[in-house]
């Protein structure tokens, strides 16, 4: 197959960039969209120029380094899956791809396709978790977890953090990605003790990151490559009005 | 004098870590906060670590190659962890943990290291749990279990097929948790490219930012690695993109040595290779041989259809079926050990029996698991990776079988460690899948997962402790001083020698010419003359490296070509001495089979007389020399191993 590429070049953060047109033949319908851009690259290389950079480490879809706008959709045109999983018989022979970076006031871009996602890290440590230290806990079988509970926990907390819900927000909003966590830690006994000040300290953080704010759109939902779904902002909602109303707000 | 002492503590094994906690030395809380520690790595074993660690209130300092600590390979494991809580009531114990362990090793890991790893496992699944890890659970909450290769008890724990994920999740929230405490500090994209050594002991660090190209010192009282495997030494493997040896080659380079290099594990269920484009494998976890069922066609004539496409596997009568793994090992069927159940797969497809277009796979079916199960309950076990492998081969394994083959896996060799988890290195640990130390020749599956948080959260807090208790009176460094200064002057004029080679072969090229050679001559099956022959084909590539490798750009920058270079000449270097290990190993065992060396009915014949030792390699100017490091076994009887 061949295809045309036109793709996001940007020095660093500081630089403007631009799109390049590029042209690749002879890739199989059996190589990943990754596989075709290393045949890209390998091309750019050859010729001694810079080759594409973009992010990339498991190629299977769960450690969420992968990014990638294709032709204006995170993640390209599948759904429940990430760029690293796209394959190139998903395309035409002879189609031209756009491919752009994230793109959001929160995620600077690093070099070309690659962006800076460390304030999801810092989100994350303004309460993303149960604060527990190692070896004081009792027997795991010691509360038990209705079946249920566990389930709907590990619904929200397969979220790998790869940041398209913020990448396919027209407001560049986080919730999603703070309500998969808010919802995973929420749902299991363990997680209640700190639930209230955990969302408020959760969203506070994602505020002062400069992400935006949640009109219902549910792109996010839609572009989800692990399809978390937005009963998770709903719960986070709920968890932080209750929070407010019932004057648990913390000092923060 | 041999060289290598284990300091394995004296008293009866069951007593030995019991004993070894109550003795050892302590650093009380207000000198902790003098003490600065470097960890060089965030997967289980890192983030565990530096979480432990920064939670007692030492300073951490933590880096990884990535984006966030979140993502290290670690989280890529699907299965799960073993522990020996016996909460199926099937007969489970420490002891059995242990036995299955050291006998899964092809008995090639210290008894000592196994009996302790065996010991912590339950605390781990503890303090996962408390952390909010949502483990698989049935009906009444408790916890479920599923079977893995090796074992004849359920104590896998899983969470889906994602439990990597989920525990790497628990420790890096364990970790966050520590940066906003402020104990803990986080460096991303950050290569580690030196260990830097005081007096001999290991005192820093020195690192290249991946973003601004800038080399860049850190100063430690003690440096920790947990830098995970070395996999893609074969180009090919299950690994991420970005896994490495460097963090160990450069410490190997610097005096810390290197154990066991050819005991590495070759997966038996892994998505085909499907064209030369290829860069990378897919794992279907292990935990789908619970349910599903391995077979080839019986006749040559119908393997030959099935490759051309001209019948589908539907096709193939239950009677024209060999289910090989039953047939062979009737007590374990398909739930043998990885290395036997890679080999009997290879043994099939040589013997011109595979399928695909390549003659390279063979099946994995869940016809009988959906019969008796109903598709909701398979969907419910494997969703996940069934969508994973539709995605990949555009095949419905709902339908028909999943094509697997064996694939590079996971490393058992790796950094040589004493019982401390010190290195040849004073001050220099290495900790998770970059050590050799608790897997011998073979890793059990849901077992790695459950080492590097053993010695994350359990082990390494006491034995660094121990350690550190004699530092407290050495001050901290500035990393202007003259050994950090040296070391980054050495690691910059390398990195300037190699982008200036500006020859015309890529790294990806080369990388792809090593991994053909260590996959033909050092793979599934090796022998005197296939590593004679490898050898020889290695030697080469170094020079071929420095004279004629291609780094586009320069060194200032984000540059992804640069990264990747540093870490093909250091498995370029590794290779060589991987093949070198293995032609002196002349037994089979584990993963590392020799075929010169094996019983009638063709398993694996291992020599105790003259391999029971770790074999531990020194670097000296530029050799390799070995040291042995015998292994004592006075708690189980070495016999043959038999899964019949
Ligand atoms: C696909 C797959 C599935 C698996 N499934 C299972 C399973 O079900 N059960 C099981 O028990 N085991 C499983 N394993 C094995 C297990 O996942 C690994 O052995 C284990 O997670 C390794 O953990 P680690 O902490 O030692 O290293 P890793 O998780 O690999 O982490 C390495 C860390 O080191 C850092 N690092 C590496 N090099 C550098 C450098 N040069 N500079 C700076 N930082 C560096 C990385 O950034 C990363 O943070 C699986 C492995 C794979 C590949
Ligand atoms: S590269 Fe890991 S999710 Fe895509």
């Amino acid at each position: 197959m061949d295809f045309t590429l036109k793709i996001w070049r940007q020095l660093d953060a500081g630089s403007k960039g631009k799109f390049e047109t590029y042209q690749v033949t002879n890739v199989s319908p059996d190589s990943s969209f990754f596989e075709m851009l290393d045949t890209l690259n390998q091309q750019i290389i050859d010729q001694g120029e810079m080759p594409v950079s973009f992010d990339h480490d498991c190629r299977e879809g769960i450690c969420g380094t992968c990014s990638l706008f294709v032709n204006g959709r995170p993640h390209g045109p599948d759904t429940g899956i990430t760029t690293c999983q796209l394959h190139m018989r998903r395309f035409k022979d002879g189609e031209t791809i756009v491919i752009e970076p994230w793109r959001a006031k929160a995620f600077p871009i690093v070099r070309d396709l690659v962006v800076d996602r460390s304030a999801f890290d810092k989100i994350i440590q303004a309460g993303g978790y149960i604060s527990v230290n190692t070896g004081c806990s009792p027997d795991a079988n010691a509360i038990p977890i209705p079946k249920r509970a566990a389930d709907l926990s590990m619904d929200a907390a397969a979220c790998i953090g790869c940041g398209a819900c913020v990448a396919s927000c027209k407001n560049a909003s986080a919730m999603l990605f703070v309500g998969a966590k808010v919802a995973h830690l929420g749902l299991l006994p363990q997680g209640k003790a700190e639930a209230s000040r955990r969302v408020q300290q959760m969203v506070a953080e994602m505020d002062s990151l400069g992400f935006g704010n949640c009109t219902n759109m549910y792109a996010c939902e839609a572009e989800c490559p692990k399809e978390i779904n937005v009963s998770t902002i709903a719960l986070m909602n709920r968890g932080f009005f209750m929070a407010k109303i019932f004057c648990e707000k913390e000092e923060l | 004098m041999n060289p290598l002492n284990a300091r394995i503590p004296e008293g009866p094994l069951a007593d030995k870590w019991t004993n070894y906690k109550a003795s050892c030395k302590l650093v009380n809380p207000a000198n902790k906060r003098k003490l600065d520690i470097i960890v060089v790595g965030t997967g289980l074993a890192g983030a565990s670590a530096a979480a432990a660690l920064g939670e007692v209130g030492y300073n951490v300092k933590v880096f990884c190659y990535q984006d966030s600590p979140r993502r290290a390979h670690s989280i890529a494991a699907q299965g799960g962890i073993n522990a020996d809580k016996n909460y199926q009531n099937d007969g489970d114990s420490v002891h059995r943990l242990f036995f299955d362990t050291i006998k899964g090793g092809d008995y090639r890991a210290r008894e000592a290291n196994v009996h302790r790893l065996a010991e912590v496992s339950n605390n781990i699944i503890d303090q996962c749990v408390a952390q909010g890890v949502p483990f698989a659970r049935d009906y009444g909450g408790a916890l479920d279990n599923r079977s893995f290769g090796g074992a004849q008890v359920s104590r896998t724990f899983y969470a889906r097929g994602q439990t990597g994920q989920q525990l790497l999740l628990g420790a890096y929230g364990a970790l966050s948790r520590q940066v906003a405490n402020g104990s803990v500090k986080l460096y991303n994209r950050r290569d580690m490219l030196e260990v830097v050594l005081v007096d001999g002991k290991a005192r820093g660090i020195i690192v290249r930012n991946l973003v601004t190209g800038e080399i860049e010192k850190h100063f430690g009282h003690a440096v920790v690695l947990a830098t995970g495997g070395y996999g893609n030494v074969y180009f090919l493997s299950t690994n991420a993109m970005g896994s490495n040896v460097t963090p160990c080659w450069r410490a190997y380079k610097k005096g810390a040595m290197f154990a066991n290099p050819c005991f590495t594990q070759i997966h038996p269920t892994c998505i085909p290779v499907h064209g030369d484009f290829q860069s990378k494998l897919t794992l279907m976890s292990e935990s789908l041989r619970n349910d599903g069922r391995i077979w080839v066609p019986k006749k040559v004539e119908d393997a030959e259809r099935l490759r051309k496409k001209e019948i589908s596997p539907n096709d193939i009568q239950e009677e024209d079926r060999d289910y090989y793994l039953e047939r062979r090992y009737p007590a374990f069927g398909n739930l043998v050990p990885r290395d036997v159940a890679s080999r009997a797969a290879k043994e099939r497809c040589d013997a011109n029996n595979g399928v695909s277009h390549s003659g390279l796979a063979v099946y994995l079916d869940f016809k009988d698991a959906i019969k008796r199960f109903g598709i909701d309950t398979i969907k419910a076990r494997y969703g996940n990776l069934f969508q994973m492998y539709q995605k990949i081969v555009d095949e419905d394994p709902y339908q028909v079988p999943m094509m697997i083959y064996p694939a590079v896996h996971y490393t058992m060799g790796g950094t040589w460690v004493d019982y401390n988890l010190m290195t040849t290195i004073p001050g220099l640990f290495a900790i998770g899948e970059c050590n050799f130390s608790d897997h011998g020749a073979n890793r059990l599956g849901a077992s790695a997962l459950m080492q590097g948080l053993a010695d994350g959260y359990f082990v390494l807090p006491y034995t660094l402790g121990s350690y550190l208790a004699d530092e407290i009176h050495s001050p901290r460094m500035t990393t202007e001083e003259a050994p950090f200064k040296e070391a980054a002057g050495e690691i910059d004029a390398m990195l300037n020698k190699m982008i200036n080679v500006k020859g015309s072969q890529s790294v990806d090229n080369l990388h792809k010419k090593l991994g053909k050679i260590m996959w033909d001559y050092c793979g599934m099956g090796r022998s005197e003359k296939s590593l004679t022959k490898g050898l020889e084909l290695i030697k080469p590539l170094k020079d071929e490296f420095w004279n004629d490798i291609k780094v586009p750009g320069g060194l200032n920058e984000y540059n992804p070509e640069v990264e990747k270079a540093g870490r093909l000449i250091d498995f370029i270097e590794l290779g060589e001495l991987l093949m070198k290990d293995a032609l002196n190993r002349k037994e089979s065992c584990g993963g590392h089979f020799r075929e010169e060396m094996q019983t009638e009915e063709g398993e694996a014949k291992r020599d105790d007389d003259n391999f029971r030792y770790v074999a531990t390699w020194e670097h000296q100017n530029g050799e390799h020399i070995l040291h042995k490091e015998e292994l004592v076994f006075e708690n189980v009887e070495l016999k043959q191993r038999n899964y019949k």
